[in-house]
């Protein structure tokens, strides 16, 4: 049986108190997108300023529980500065580590590519939030930040983002 | 149980019938307070359920056999049963549906698509859950009709000030006996006899009030009445609506199917007879003997003596949760026990009901944190989510101080 420990580690409380990034950045030049879940209420909301290829700024808002909002928190951290195909090879890399559980579980044949998206990719403090994947039902906490940024840079790319 | 036996209920000895409640979480004893989402099961519900299924299950009002016609007699008798507990004057008065979501839609499609039209009011309150908000929000959609709200006040109740001018032209008045969320406990009769007094037909939503046996549809003066099973101590897959005769008489059939009809050809059919026009399909025929036992084991609590049971709950729950607590945390529901429920809602400044939650499970307790199925309501509190603990006839102090202690440390869990 998992404890709370596993789930809570410090550097996620930390993060929790003590939120990175927290604020606005002005609409243009920089992209506002939002990502809610729907079960719990909880919301984020980034601001993603992207120059050409580079990730150069990006601040966060909204309200959740500490799983969320140390995910979003830990997530601005590791993404400023980089460029977008990496911050993408990230995403992919963290939902990879969010998933290896069910996998697991169910003898998923994908369990290869988890691993391959895994390989290579400095994860960092954001391993802290692996505790999340033994409490299936907060693994939308954990991940709602980086479906959100997803969304964000498919937006951007896309061209909806003409503010 | 003598209802006049002012110590209550012999809560040691109900928790006796709950056999989930012997089980342990983490090495703890289960604490279960959200039963207001769904309660537990006795065990004579469960041994009347196995020994249907073991001695006497066929599908009812289709063979001829003899256990067919013992498992169509169970059925039978448990509508007649639920007629009788919700005060309803004729068994063929009640209809059986999956759980009050079903009834509440089946209400909503059938009566509301022959008796409303475009430019027609719909009138419900802030506090309703969404079973009785969506499908309104449906027929709203598809006929052009109005959805107006009652306000709750500063005390979580009904602001009634503007409740004239709300029902003025209103075809329908909807709204729930006991909020799921506040514990709020409505004055039904007042309600229906506005409503009726504008002209406006009165459904309520019993799924809070039905688990206390404190509804008499007759007392009400309602004219369409929901409740659900599996929050009555029964089986979930069951639930049911009672409406006045002449009502479900003119109602159109909902669903299609078998069971509902009285002749089919190439170019049409008859509908049943009520209720049995409205229950299309294989029932849940097992379910409506669990239910039935169900009723029994609350009768034999009695109603007043569950009512007491709880009001001492939730007082003795109020009066810890603000001595330890203060000002941090707070309830939104009404202050004392007058007209409320054995539900309890409240929040922390500064940690989330699922961090709330999460603390709470390590230490067995079960509670709901979520919007509880009422965003508009949450909206109104101005909280994305609260934390909800609801008691029933197994709980008692203990529990609300486990509760209290394992609060105390998710607040100190996530102390900023």
């Amino acid at each position: 049986m998992p404890g709370l420990e596993d789930l809570y580690r410090e550097i996620i409380l930390d993060h929790y108190r003590a939120p990175r990034n927290r604020g606005e950045l002005a609409v243009p030049p920089a992209h506002k997108v939002e990502g809610f879940n729907p079960l719990c209420g909880d919301e984020v909301v980034l601001y993603l300023e992207v120059d050409g290829d580079t990730v150069t700024d990006l601040k966060i808002a909204g309200q959740g529980c500490s799983i969320s909002q140390a995910s979003t928190s830990m997530m601005s951290g590791a993404v400023k500065g980089l460029r977008v195909a990496e911050v993408r090879r990230l995403i992919r890399a963290f939902k990879a580590l969010m998933s290896i559980h069910e996998s697991k579980l169910e003898g998923d044949a994908d369990g290869d590519d988890i691993r391959t998206e895994l390989e290579g990719v400095r994860l960092g403090d954001l391993e802290a939030l692996q505790g999340v994947v033994k409490f299936p039902v907060r693994i939308k906490c954990a991940t709602l930040a980086w479906n959100t940024l997803q969304q964000g840079l498919d937006e951007i790319e896309s061209g909806d983002a003409a503010t | 149980m003598n209802p006049t036996d002012h110590a209550g209920l012999d809560t040691a000895r109900v928790q006796r019938d709950f056999p989930i409640l012997s089980r342990t979480v983490n090495g703890k004893r289960l604490v279960y307070l959200d039963s207001a989402s769904s309660s537990q099961k006795p065990q004579s519900v469960l041994d009347a359920m196995d020994e249907q299924y073991r001695t006497y299950y066929a599908n009812i009002h289709r063979g001829v056999y003899t256990i067919a016609e013992e498992s169509t007699a169970a059925y039978e008798h448990a509508r007649a049963k639920v007629a009788r507990f919700l005060g309803a004057a004729a068994a063929n008065e009640v209809v059986f549906t999956k759980n009050i979501t079903e009834a509440i839609n089946l209400f909503a499609h059938s009566w509301g698509r022959t008796n409303l039209r475009e430019g027609d009011a719909i009138v419900v309150t802030e506090m309703e859950h969404h079973a009785n908000i969506v499908p309104w929000h449906m027929l709203c959609a598809e006929l052009g009709t109005e959805l107006r709200w009652i306000p709750i006040d500063h005390e979580f109740r009904l602001d009634l000030s503007e409740l004239d001018r709300l029902l003025d032209g209103a075809k329908l008045f909807a709204f729930t006996a006991v909020s799921n969320v506040l514990g709020t406990v409505n004055d039904v009769r007042f309600l229906a006899d506005a409503a009726h007094a504008a002209g406006a037909t009165v459904l309520v939503d019993a799924a809070q009030a039905a688990p206390h046996g404190s509804v008499d549809v007759q007392a009400w003066d309602a004219d369409v009445v929901g409740f659900t099973g599996h929050k009555m101590l029964g089986p979930s897959g069951i639930g049911g609506l009672w409406a006045r005769p002449e009502l479900l008489e003119a109602m159109p059939p909902f669903l299609g199917g078998g069971e509902m009809i009285l002749d089919v050809r190439k170019d049409g059919f008859v509908p049943n007879e009520v209720p049995w026009k409205f229950e299309a399909g294989t029932m849940p025929i097992a379910e409506a003997t669990g239910l039935a036992a169900a009723i029994d084991y609350l009768e034999i609590l009695g109603t007043e003596a569950m009512l007491e049971h709880e009001r001492r709950l939730t007082a003795y729950a109020l009066d810890s949760l603000h001595d330890r607590f203060g000002d941090r945390i707070h309830v939104h529901g009404p202050a004392g026990t007058q007209m409320r429920g054995g539900i309890v809602s409240f929040g922390f400044d500064h940690i989330h009901a699922h961090d709330i939650a999460q603390v709470l499970d390590e230490e067995a307790v079960c509670v709901r944190a979520s919007h509880h199925c009422a965003k508009p309501l949450m909206r109104v509190l101005g909280v994305p989510a609260n934390t909800r603990a609801s008691f029933y006839v197994y709980n008692d102090e203990a529990d609300v101080d486990t509760l209290v202690e394992a609060l105390e440390r998710a607040e100190k869990f996530f102390a900023v």
